[in-house]
């Protein structure tokens, strides 16, 4: 393992039985990620991308194989030690969101900090940083339901990176947006991945922005790996 | 996560659907009533019954007799004791040693004498008696007209109803309703009647003045006996008998203890005594011994037989009486229980459902470093929240319950004229115990939907539309 790799996938299946059929939704894929990486899981829909996205974020338990994150192989760890894994090494971020509706903006971001059982006096200080720097410092007393689709994916990207992540792990971020907001997200992604060296690994199925932000870009199809290339067009 | 912010979210999460939390939290709180209620009613009878038993007197006191005078009914005590005639005398050298006993409260002679009075210029006949200061407390005087005697030998008298009924002329017919002590006290009261008795004398105290050999021919006289008048006025009139060891046999008539000791009557064992011994001291027929505590009366009366003395008691009642409510107690709280096992169902069903509900929230969590202990923490505060909010409103419930009840019974005595009593008792250990058996109740309730949504599968949970 170089010191440059963040991610290592080796030979990793994850099956699902479903009565007497097996449903590989990843069917044995291998690929290394680098620190710093910008890199686009692309494929049509059911090819396993959020299946493999969700093994890297220590969701899901590969059936097989190895997923090393920074060094560390997820498959052998125990639950609580995923769980650290997820609140301290990866960020997520979802398509739908995902901000808890009953908890204004300050406190969905705030909630990974009591996880990481962080004095409440720094908590609420440093929630309001993140807030500001996605251009929600006005809004933090508001609930979800009363922002904008991109409002809200922005404040989850807040949430995401709370915990200073070395990865950030996005679930088709841009796929319940219009364009314009998605453009704002994406921009929002890249700035991170620039200025904070997180590595990014983003599914989509929008070919277009993974070509405009993307390093790399990856293809799956029916849980196997068939293309893998640097994206050469990318925008600076 | 730390306690105090487990404790937080809980409490947000318990508030976010306020109205089904707070039916399952009365839920909790009507079994902790029950239970609140079913106990202290079992307490406040226990004491209830503990307290008319000490009051009564009926456990507590020991009759105590010259073995002088025994006739030779019990022929066993005889045999052991020493012979009738080495039995010291029931003096009031004796009584003053009776009193020195430990434990012992109080030890009066039982002077009673059957004499005429007159009131309204007609005779009657009937029994008279000394009653001590300390029979204030007894419980036959609860619902007494008028009040007790203003000292210990003002020339006062407590009658019973029976013989205030005689005194008016109003003895009831077959059928007809008896009428109420108030009727009958309010034109007694204030009024006095006319003791006659036989007071015994030593002869030297009529002569007044005289020398030993007097002294000497007097003792060997004895005593003479006058006839004496007293007037006494009526301060109660008093539905009960306190002499309830004697029942039926009791007096009608009460005297203060000091001013019945003070006259001097002849009592029948002076007559013995003159014939047998010559003494011109005054003996007590029986001296009345109360013991400090019921449970005492056997230790008290050992020591007593030692001395010498026959004694009579009524064995103590209260031990099977602490068992039989032992027993009730045990039954109330299976009862009390059984309402908060229902409850505790509630709990079980609400948090089943609030995971379901929050599956989504529980995924979300997960996914941002939510460890299993975490959630599992968080909703197990939430049934540790209801409890403790359980508890406390089931105990003001249960006490508001035993304030009506208490209310309710008193205004019910009242009408019957009977006076007012504690039937229900909230005990400080019954208060903590209940909230702190509440706490565990849904904790234990909590444990296995917490343990649940720690297990739910955070990939599913997010799939989940
Ligand atoms: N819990 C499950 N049980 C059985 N099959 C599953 C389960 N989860 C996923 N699958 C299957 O695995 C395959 C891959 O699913 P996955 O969600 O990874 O696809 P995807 O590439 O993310 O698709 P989309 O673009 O629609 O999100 C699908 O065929 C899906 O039906
Ligand atoms: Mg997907």
């Amino acid at each position: 393992m170089s010191s440059q790799s963040m991610i290592q996938l080796q030979d990793v299946c994850r099956h699902y039985s479903m009565g007497d059929t097996l449903i590989p939704a990843v069917d044995g894929i291998s690929l290394e990620i680098s620190t710093g990486e910008f890199v686009a899981l692309l494929g049509s829909s059911g090819s396993g991308k959020s299946s493999l996205l969700n093994l890297m974020a220590g969701l899901d338990r590969a059936t097989s194989g190895c997923v090393v994150v920074q060094g560390s192989n997820l498959v052998e760890l125990s639950r609580e030690a995923l769980a650290k894994h997820r609140l301290k090494t990866v960020g997520m971020v979802f398509q739908s969101f995902n901000l808890i509706p009953s908890m204004n903006l300050l406190e969905n971001v705030e909630l990974p900090l009591r996880f990481a059982e962080i004095d409440r006096n720094q908590r609420e200080m440093m929630a309001q940083k993140a807030l500001e720097r996605v251009g929600l410092g006005k809004r933090i007393r508001h609930r979800p339901s009363e922002l904008s689709g991109g409002e809200q994916q922005r404040a989850s990207l807040a949430r995401a990176l709370i915990n200073q992540p070395r990865i950030l792990l996005a679930d088709e971020p841009t796929g319940n947006l219009d364009s314009k907001t998605g453009t704002e997200i994406m921009g929002l992604i890249r700035e991170f991945n620039q200025t904070l060296g997180t590595t990014i690994v983003m599914v989509t199925h929008e070919r277009a922005i993974a070509e405009r932000y993307a390093q790399r870009m990856i293809f799956l199809a029916d849980g196997k790996l068939v293309g893998d290339q640097v994206n050469s067009g990318i925008e600076k | 996560m730390k306690l105090y912010d487990v404790t937080e979210l809980a409490l947000r999460n318990l508030r976010e659907s306020v109205l089904r939390n707070s039916l399952t939290t009365v839920g909790i709180s009507v079994g902790v009533a029950s239970l609140v209620a079913m106990l202290s009613l079992g307490i406040g009878l226990q004491q209830l019954a503990g307290r008319r038993l000490q009051k009564s007197g009926l456990f507590d006191t020991i009759i105590v007799t010259s073995r002088r005078d025994l006739r030779g009914f019990d022929r066993e005590q005889e045999q052991n004791g020493p012979a009738p005639a080495d039995s010291p005398v029931l003096n009031e050298e004796a009584r003053a040693k009776l009193a020195q006993l430990p434990n012992v409260r109080e030890a009066y002679p039982d002077i009673r004498f059957v004499t005429e009075l007159r009131y309204d210029d007609k005779p009657h006949l009937t029994m008279v008696a000394g009653l001590p200061a300390s029979a204030k407390s007894n419980d036959a005087f609860d619902g007494m007209q008028g009040s007790f005697f203003s000292n210990d030998d003002a020339p006062q008298a407590i009658i019973l109803k029976s013989f205030a009924e005689e005194l008016l002329g109003r003895t009831p017919k077959q059928g007809e309703a008896e009428p109420g002590v108030a009727e009958l006290a309010k034109p007694l009261l204030g009024k006095s009647f006319i003791l006659r008795y036989a007071e015994r004398t030593s002869p030297n105290s009529l002569s007044g003045s005289g020398n030993a050999s007097d002294n000497l021919a007097a003792m060997a006289s004895a005593y003479s006996v006058i006839s004496k008048e007293m007037t006494v006025t009526i301060v109660g009139v008093s539905e009960l008998n306190p002499d309830t060891m004697r029942g039926q046999a009791g007096a009608r008539v009460y005297l203060p203890l000091k001013l019945a000791e003070g006259m001097h009557v002849m009592q029948p064992s002076d007559l013995r005594n003159a014939s047998s011994q010559g003494a011109g001291e005054a003996t007590y027929s029986t001296v009345s011994v109360r013991v400090n505590n019921a449970s005492k009366v056997g230790d008290v009366e050992a020591a007593i037989k030692k001395l010498g003395f026959n004694t009579f008691s009524i064995t103590d009642a209260t031990k099977s009486l602490r068992q039989f409510f032992a027993i009730l107690d045990l039954f109330l709280g299976i009862f009390g229980s059984l309402a908060l096992a229902v409850a505790s169902i509630g709990i079980v069903n609400t948090l089943v459902m609030a995971i379901l509900e929050r599956r989504r929230e529980i995924g979300i969590m997960k996914a941002i470093g939510a460890s299993d202990s975490d959630v599992k923490g968080l909703f197990f505060a939430e049934a540790g929240a209801m409890g403790v909010f359980g508890g406390v409103l089931g105990v003001a419930l249960g006490w508001t319950i035993g304030q009506l009840i208490n209310f309710g019974t008193n205004v019910y005595l009242k009408r019957h004229q009977f006076p007012s009593e504690k039937v229900w008792l909230v005990p400080w250990w019954l208060v903590g115990g209940a909230i702190a058996f509440s706490i565990i109740v849904s904790l234990l309730s909590g444990l296995y939907p917490a343990s649940r949504a720690a297990r739910l599968d955070p990939v599913q949970a997010l799939r989940y539309e």
